[in-house]
Protein backbone atom coordinates (compact mmCIF):
# COMPACT_ATOMS: atom_id res chain seq x y z
CA UNK A 1 0.00 0.00 0.00
CA UNK A 2 2.94 2.60 -0.83
CA UNK A 3 1.46 6.05 -1.65
CA UNK A 4 3.38 7.45 -4.53
CA UNK A 5 2.96 10.85 -2.29
CA UNK A 6 4.73 9.55 0.33
CA UNK A 7 7.83 8.73 -1.93
CA UNK A 8 10.91 11.00 -0.95
CA UNK A 9 9.57 12.58 2.03
CA UNK A 10 11.28 11.60 5.45
CA UNK A 11 9.12 11.29 7.97
CA UNK A 12 9.64 12.57 11.56
CA UNK A 13 8.66 11.09 14.73
CA UNK A 14 7.05 12.32 17.71
CA UNK A 15 4.84 15.74 17.63
CA UNK A 16 7.60 17.66 15.10
CA UNK A 17 6.32 14.83 12.67
CA UNK A 18 3.02 15.57 13.46
CA UNK A 19 3.27 19.31 12.94
CA UNK A 20 4.65 18.33 10.00
CA UNK A 21 2.11 16.02 8.17
CA UNK A 22 -0.72 17.95 9.11
CA UNK A 23 0.82 21.14 7.90
CA UNK A 24 2.29 19.43 4.92
CA UNK A 25 -0.74 20.41 2.49
CA UNK A 26 -1.30 16.87 1.77
CA UNK A 27 -2.69 13.50 3.07
CA UNK A 28 -2.41 13.88 6.67
CA UNK A 29 -2.54 10.19 7.93
CA UNK A 30 0.74 9.46 5.87
CA UNK A 31 1.12 5.47 5.61
CA UNK A 32 -2.07 4.77 6.73
CA UNK A 33 -4.23 3.23 4.10
CA UNK A 34 -7.90 5.29 3.58
CA UNK A 35 -9.82 2.49 4.53
CA UNK A 36 -8.69 2.12 8.16
CA UNK A 37 -8.56 6.19 8.83
CA UNK A 38 -12.21 5.75 7.49
CA UNK A 39 -12.87 2.93 10.25
CA UNK A 40 -11.00 4.91 12.87
CA UNK A 41 -13.01 8.21 12.33
CA UNK A 42 -16.13 5.72 12.49
CA UNK A 43 -15.04 4.07 15.64
CA UNK A 44 -14.36 7.86 16.96
CA UNK A 45 -18.01 7.72 16.42
CA UNK A 46 -19.30 5.22 17.95
CA UNK A 47 -17.06 5.98 20.52
CA UNK A 48 -19.18 8.81 21.16
CA UNK A 49 -22.33 6.92 21.07
CA UNK A 50 -21.48 4.67 23.34
CA UNK A 51 -20.23 7.24 25.84
CA UNK A 52 -24.15 9.18 25.56
CA UNK A 53 -25.37 5.59 26.43
CA UNK A 54 -23.46 5.39 29.52
CA UNK A 55 -23.25 8.51 30.75
CA UNK A 56 -27.21 8.58 29.93
CA UNK A 57 -27.21 5.35 32.95
CA UNK A 58 -25.21 7.17 35.26
CA UNK A 59 -27.47 10.22 35.11
CA UNK A 60 -30.65 7.77 35.04
CA UNK A 61 -28.89 5.89 38.36
CA UNK A 62 -27.70 8.35 40.26
CA UNK A 63 -30.91 10.65 40.11
CA UNK A 64 -33.38 8.31 41.37
CA UNK A 65 -33.85 7.69 44.80
CA UNK A 66 -35.10 4.03 44.72
CA UNK A 67 -32.15 1.71 44.93
CA UNK A 68 -30.57 -0.14 42.06
CA UNK A 69 -30.73 -3.92 41.68
CA UNK A 70 -27.54 -5.41 42.50
CA UNK A 71 -26.02 -6.91 39.70
CA UNK A 72 -23.87 -9.50 40.96
CA UNK A 73 -27.07 -10.83 42.47
CA UNK A 74 -29.64 -10.24 39.78
CA UNK A 75 -26.64 -11.50 36.95
CA UNK A 76 -25.97 -14.40 39.42
CA UNK A 77 -26.53 -17.96 37.62
CA UNK A 78 -26.56 -21.36 39.73
CA UNK A 79 -23.35 -23.54 39.59
CA UNK A 80 -24.42 -26.54 40.91
CA UNK A 81 -26.83 -25.58 43.25
CA UNK A 82 -24.65 -22.46 44.34
CA UNK A 83 -25.17 -19.19 43.43
CA UNK A 84 -22.22 -17.75 41.62
CA UNK A 85 -21.92 -14.03 40.88
CA UNK A 86 -21.78 -12.69 37.65
CA UNK A 87 -20.64 -16.64 36.43
CA UNK A 88 -22.09 -16.11 32.97
CA UNK A 89 -21.02 -12.53 32.67
CA UNK A 90 -17.27 -13.38 33.43
CA UNK A 91 -17.43 -16.15 31.04
CA UNK A 92 -18.67 -13.28 27.98
CA UNK A 93 -15.78 -11.67 28.76
CA UNK A 94 -13.20 -14.28 28.93
CA UNK A 95 -15.00 -15.98 25.43
CA UNK A 96 -14.72 -11.81 24.17
CA UNK A 97 -10.79 -11.51 25.31
CA UNK A 98 -10.16 -14.53 23.74
CA UNK A 99 -11.65 -13.59 20.40
CA UNK A 100 -9.98 -10.06 20.21
CA UNK A 101 -6.55 -12.44 20.94
CA UNK A 102 -7.07 -14.59 18.11
CA UNK A 103 -7.82 -11.39 16.12
CA UNK A 104 -4.82 -10.15 16.67
CA UNK A 105 -2.77 -12.64 15.35
CA UNK A 106 -5.25 -12.87 12.11
CA UNK A 107 -3.37 -9.54 11.65
CA UNK A 108 0.03 -10.21 12.34
CA UNK A 109 -0.21 -13.66 10.38
CA UNK A 110 -2.08 -11.37 7.45
CA UNK A 111 0.52 -8.94 7.48
CA UNK A 112 2.99 -11.81 6.95
CA UNK A 113 0.47 -12.98 4.07
CA UNK A 114 0.18 -16.57 5.97
CA UNK A 115 -3.10 -16.87 4.20
CA UNK A 116 -4.22 -20.42 6.02
CA UNK A 117 -2.61 -19.14 9.29
CA UNK A 118 -5.10 -15.73 9.34
CA UNK A 119 -7.79 -17.70 7.78
CA UNK A 120 -8.47 -20.10 10.65
CA UNK A 121 -7.47 -17.47 13.34
CA UNK A 122 -10.36 -15.64 11.47
CA UNK A 123 -12.48 -17.90 11.57
CA UNK A 124 -11.96 -18.54 15.10
CA UNK A 125 -12.59 -15.08 15.58
CA UNK A 126 -16.19 -15.24 14.46
CA UNK A 127 -17.04 -18.62 16.69
CA UNK A 128 -15.85 -16.49 19.54
CA UNK A 129 -18.09 -13.57 18.38
CA UNK A 130 -20.99 -16.13 18.19
CA UNK A 131 -20.11 -17.96 21.41
CA UNK A 132 -20.36 -14.61 23.13
CA UNK A 133 -23.91 -13.56 20.85
CA UNK A 134 -25.42 -16.87 21.78
CA UNK A 135 -24.72 -16.37 25.97
CA UNK A 136 -26.12 -12.73 25.45
CA UNK A 137 -29.65 -14.45 23.94
CA UNK A 138 -29.33 -16.68 27.25
CA UNK A 139 -28.83 -13.92 29.33
CA UNK A 140 -31.49 -11.73 27.94
CA UNK A 141 -34.04 -14.64 28.36
CA UNK A 142 -33.23 -15.69 31.60
CA UNK A 143 -34.29 -11.79 32.55
CA UNK A 144 -37.17 -11.26 30.81
CA UNK A 145 -38.41 -14.45 31.87
CA UNK A 146 -37.51 -13.41 35.71
CA UNK A 147 -39.87 -10.07 34.48
CA UNK A 148 -37.36 -7.47 33.66
CA UNK A 149 -39.25 -5.28 31.32
CA UNK A 150 -37.65 -1.54 30.38
CA UNK A 151 -40.17 -0.02 32.52
CA UNK A 152 -40.68 -2.32 35.12
CA UNK A 153 -38.25 -5.22 36.94
CA UNK A 154 -38.79 -7.10 40.38
CA UNK A 155 -35.32 -6.30 41.73
CA UNK A 156 -35.65 -2.39 42.18
CA UNK A 157 -35.35 1.10 40.40
CA UNK A 158 -37.00 0.35 37.14
CA UNK A 159 -34.86 2.44 34.87
CA UNK A 160 -32.76 -0.29 35.52
CA UNK A 161 -34.30 -2.95 32.45
CA UNK A 162 -34.50 -0.07 29.71
CA UNK A 163 -30.76 1.18 30.33
CA UNK A 164 -29.78 -3.00 30.13
CA UNK A 165 -31.66 -3.37 27.05
CA UNK A 166 -30.38 -0.30 25.36
CA UNK A 167 -26.96 -0.59 26.20
CA UNK A 168 -25.90 -4.80 25.64
CA UNK A 169 -28.26 -4.82 22.75
CA UNK A 170 -26.63 -1.67 21.02
CA UNK A 171 -23.39 -3.45 21.76
CA UNK A 172 -24.54 -7.05 20.88
CA UNK A 173 -25.82 -5.75 17.70
CA UNK A 174 -22.58 -4.57 17.14
CA UNK A 175 -21.33 -8.22 17.77
CA UNK A 176 -23.68 -9.85 15.82
CA UNK A 177 -22.51 -7.30 12.98
CA UNK A 178 -18.92 -8.15 13.39
CA UNK A 179 -19.68 -11.55 13.21
CA UNK A 180 -21.23 -11.93 9.65
CA UNK A 181 -18.21 -9.59 8.47
CA UNK A 182 -15.65 -11.82 10.35
CA UNK A 183 -17.48 -15.35 8.66
CA UNK A 184 -17.08 -13.39 5.13
CA UNK A 185 -13.43 -12.39 5.51
CA UNK A 186 -12.73 -15.88 6.90
CA UNK A 187 -14.12 -16.85 3.71
CA UNK A 188 -12.21 -13.92 1.45
CA UNK A 189 -8.87 -15.08 2.71
CA UNK A 190 -9.40 -18.75 2.27
CA UNK A 191 -10.47 -18.04 -0.99
CA UNK A 192 -7.24 -16.08 -1.54
CA UNK A 193 -8.84 -13.18 -2.46
CA UNK A 194 -6.31 -11.04 -0.74
CA UNK A 195 -3.21 -12.82 -2.63
CA UNK A 196 -4.97 -12.51 -5.86
CA UNK A 197 -5.69 -8.62 -5.11
CA UNK A 198 -9.49 -9.40 -6.22
CA UNK A 199 -11.30 -6.37 -6.04
CA UNK A 200 -14.20 -5.92 -3.24
CA UNK A 201 -17.61 -5.51 -4.06
CA UNK A 202 -18.69 -2.24 -2.20
CA UNK A 203 -15.01 -0.61 -3.68
CA UNK A 204 -12.84 -1.10 -6.46
CA UNK A 205 -9.92 -1.48 -4.34
CA UNK A 206 -7.68 -4.11 -4.74
CA UNK A 207 -7.97 -6.58 -2.23
CA UNK A 208 -5.12 -6.35 0.39
CA UNK A 209 -4.23 -7.60 3.80
CA UNK A 210 -4.99 -4.39 5.31
CA UNK A 211 -8.67 -5.20 5.08
CA UNK A 212 -8.01 -7.57 7.97
CA UNK A 213 -6.21 -4.93 10.09
CA UNK A 214 -9.50 -2.78 9.28
CA UNK A 215 -11.87 -5.54 10.14
CA UNK A 216 -9.52 -6.37 13.08
CA UNK A 217 -10.00 -2.30 14.67
CA UNK A 218 -13.97 -2.86 14.46
CA UNK A 219 -13.40 -6.04 16.59
CA UNK A 220 -11.10 -4.61 19.47
CA UNK A 221 -13.47 -1.47 19.67
CA UNK A 222 -16.37 -3.84 20.36
CA UNK A 223 -14.22 -5.78 23.06
CA UNK A 224 -13.08 -2.46 24.08
CA UNK A 225 -16.57 -1.31 24.52
CA UNK A 226 -17.40 -4.43 26.34
CA UNK A 227 -14.67 -3.67 29.12
CA UNK A 228 -16.42 -0.14 29.86
CA UNK A 229 -19.73 -2.07 30.11
CA UNK A 230 -18.17 -4.91 32.16
CA UNK A 231 -16.83 -2.01 34.43
CA UNK A 232 -19.69 0.30 35.19
CA UNK A 233 -22.77 -1.95 34.22
CA UNK A 234 -22.30 -5.16 36.12
CA UNK A 235 -19.06 -4.53 38.38
CA UNK A 236 -20.26 -1.04 40.10
CA UNK B 1 13.22 4.52 0.01
CA UNK B 2 10.47 2.01 0.24
CA UNK B 3 7.41 3.27 1.82
CA UNK B 4 6.35 -0.59 1.26
CA UNK B 5 8.98 -1.90 3.34
CA UNK B 6 8.50 0.63 6.11
CA UNK B 7 5.04 -0.10 6.47
CA UNK B 8 5.46 -4.09 6.83
CA UNK B 9 8.08 -3.49 9.33
CA UNK B 10 5.49 -1.98 11.47
CA UNK B 11 2.59 -3.90 11.32
CA UNK B 12 4.48 -7.29 11.71
CA UNK B 13 5.49 -7.58 15.30
CA UNK B 14 6.56 -10.84 16.98
CA UNK B 15 4.29 -12.87 18.39
CA UNK B 16 5.41 -12.73 21.90
CA UNK B 17 3.85 -8.79 22.07
CA UNK B 18 0.67 -10.11 20.92
CA UNK B 19 0.52 -12.82 23.36
CA UNK B 20 1.87 -10.96 26.84
CA UNK B 21 -0.98 -8.64 25.68
CA UNK B 22 -3.23 -11.34 25.64
CA UNK B 23 -2.27 -13.08 29.05
CA UNK B 24 -2.50 -9.84 31.08
CA UNK B 25 -6.15 -9.20 29.56
CA UNK B 26 -6.81 -12.32 30.94
CA UNK B 27 -4.72 -11.69 34.40
CA UNK B 28 -6.92 -7.88 34.90
CA UNK B 29 -10.22 -9.36 33.90
CA UNK B 30 -9.52 -12.15 36.75
CA UNK B 31 -8.80 -9.71 38.61
CA UNK B 32 -11.91 -7.42 38.26
CA UNK B 33 -13.93 -10.28 38.19
CA UNK B 34 -12.21 -10.51 41.77
CA UNK B 35 -13.65 -7.64 43.12
CA UNK B 36 -17.00 -8.76 42.85
CA UNK B 37 -16.38 -11.80 44.51
CA UNK B 38 -14.83 -10.31 47.61
CA UNK B 39 -17.75 -8.17 47.64
CA UNK B 40 -14.75 -5.07 47.97
CA UNK B 41 -17.47 -1.67 48.48
CA UNK B 42 -17.14 1.99 48.37
CA UNK B 43 -14.11 3.72 47.28
CA UNK B 44 -11.61 0.85 46.79
CA UNK B 45 -14.16 -0.86 44.68
CA UNK B 46 -14.61 1.89 42.47
CA UNK B 47 -10.90 2.83 42.16
CA UNK B 48 -10.23 -0.75 41.66
CA UNK B 49 -12.71 -0.67 39.12
CA UNK B 50 -11.68 1.90 36.98
CA UNK B 51 -8.31 0.66 37.43
CA UNK B 52 -8.12 -2.09 35.97
CA UNK B 53 -10.67 -0.90 32.97
CA UNK B 54 -8.26 1.51 31.95
CA UNK B 55 -5.37 -0.88 32.18
CA UNK B 56 -7.20 -2.91 29.61
CA UNK B 57 -8.67 -0.29 27.61
CA UNK B 58 -4.97 1.24 27.24
CA UNK B 59 -3.50 -2.04 26.33
CA UNK B 60 -5.87 -3.16 23.95
CA UNK B 61 -5.82 0.36 22.07
CA UNK B 62 -2.26 0.56 22.18
CA UNK B 63 -1.61 -2.92 21.39
CA UNK B 64 -4.42 -4.98 19.66
CA UNK B 65 -5.58 -1.80 18.05
CA UNK B 66 -1.53 -0.47 16.73
CA UNK B 67 -1.50 2.95 18.22
CA UNK B 68 1.22 2.59 20.30
CA UNK B 69 2.88 2.12 16.75
CA UNK B 70 1.01 4.55 14.49
CA UNK B 71 1.79 8.37 13.86
CA UNK B 72 1.63 10.92 16.31
CA UNK B 73 -1.22 12.69 13.57
CA UNK B 74 -3.80 9.97 14.37
CA UNK B 75 -3.05 8.77 17.95
CA UNK B 76 -3.91 12.63 18.71
CA UNK B 77 -6.38 12.78 16.55
CA UNK B 78 -8.53 9.81 18.23
CA UNK B 79 -7.45 11.25 21.73
CA UNK B 80 -8.28 14.72 22.09
CA UNK B 81 -11.96 14.14 21.48
CA UNK B 82 -12.32 11.84 24.52
CA UNK B 83 -11.84 15.18 26.69
CA UNK B 84 -15.34 16.45 25.17
CA UNK B 85 -16.58 13.13 26.78
CA UNK B 86 -15.28 13.92 29.93
CA UNK B 87 -16.50 17.42 30.30
CA UNK B 88 -19.66 15.62 29.37
CA UNK B 89 -19.33 13.52 32.70
CA UNK B 90 -18.57 16.38 34.84
CA UNK B 91 -21.83 18.15 33.77
CA UNK B 92 -24.09 15.17 33.87
CA UNK B 93 -22.22 14.20 37.79
CA UNK B 94 -23.42 17.96 38.62
CA UNK B 95 -27.19 17.55 36.89
CA UNK B 96 -27.91 13.80 38.19
CA UNK B 97 -26.80 15.29 41.92
CA UNK B 98 -28.85 18.46 41.56
CA UNK B 99 -32.41 15.87 39.89
CA UNK B 100 -31.82 13.49 43.15
CA UNK B 101 -31.64 16.61 45.20
CA UNK B 102 -34.56 18.01 44.10
CA UNK B 103 -36.63 14.52 44.25
CA UNK B 104 -36.06 14.14 47.65
CA UNK B 105 -36.53 17.53 48.69
CA UNK B 106 -39.77 18.06 46.86
CA UNK B 107 -40.83 14.28 48.36
CA UNK B 108 -40.44 15.59 51.38
CA UNK B 109 -41.59 19.00 51.44
CA UNK B 110 -44.44 18.85 48.79
CA UNK B 111 -44.53 20.65 45.94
Amino acid sequence: MSEPKLEGIELKPGFKGMAEDTGSDQTMFKGVHWGKAMMWIFLLSDTFIFSCFLIAYMKGRGSTPVEWPNPSEVFALDAFGVPVPLLLIAIMTFVLITSSGTMALAVKYGYEKNRKMCGWLVLATAIGGLTFVGMQAFEWSKLIHEGVRPWENPFGAPQFGSFFFMITGFHGTHVSIGVIFLFIYAYKVFAGHYDQQKRGWFTSMKGNYVEIEILGLYWHFVDLVWVFIFAFFYLW
Amino acid sequence: MSDTDKKEQASTHKIGIYLWIWGLLFVLSFFSYMVDWYQFQGMLRWSLILFFMFLKAGLIMAFFMHLFWERYALVNVLLWPMTAIACFIFLMVAEFKYTLFTRIFYFFVGG
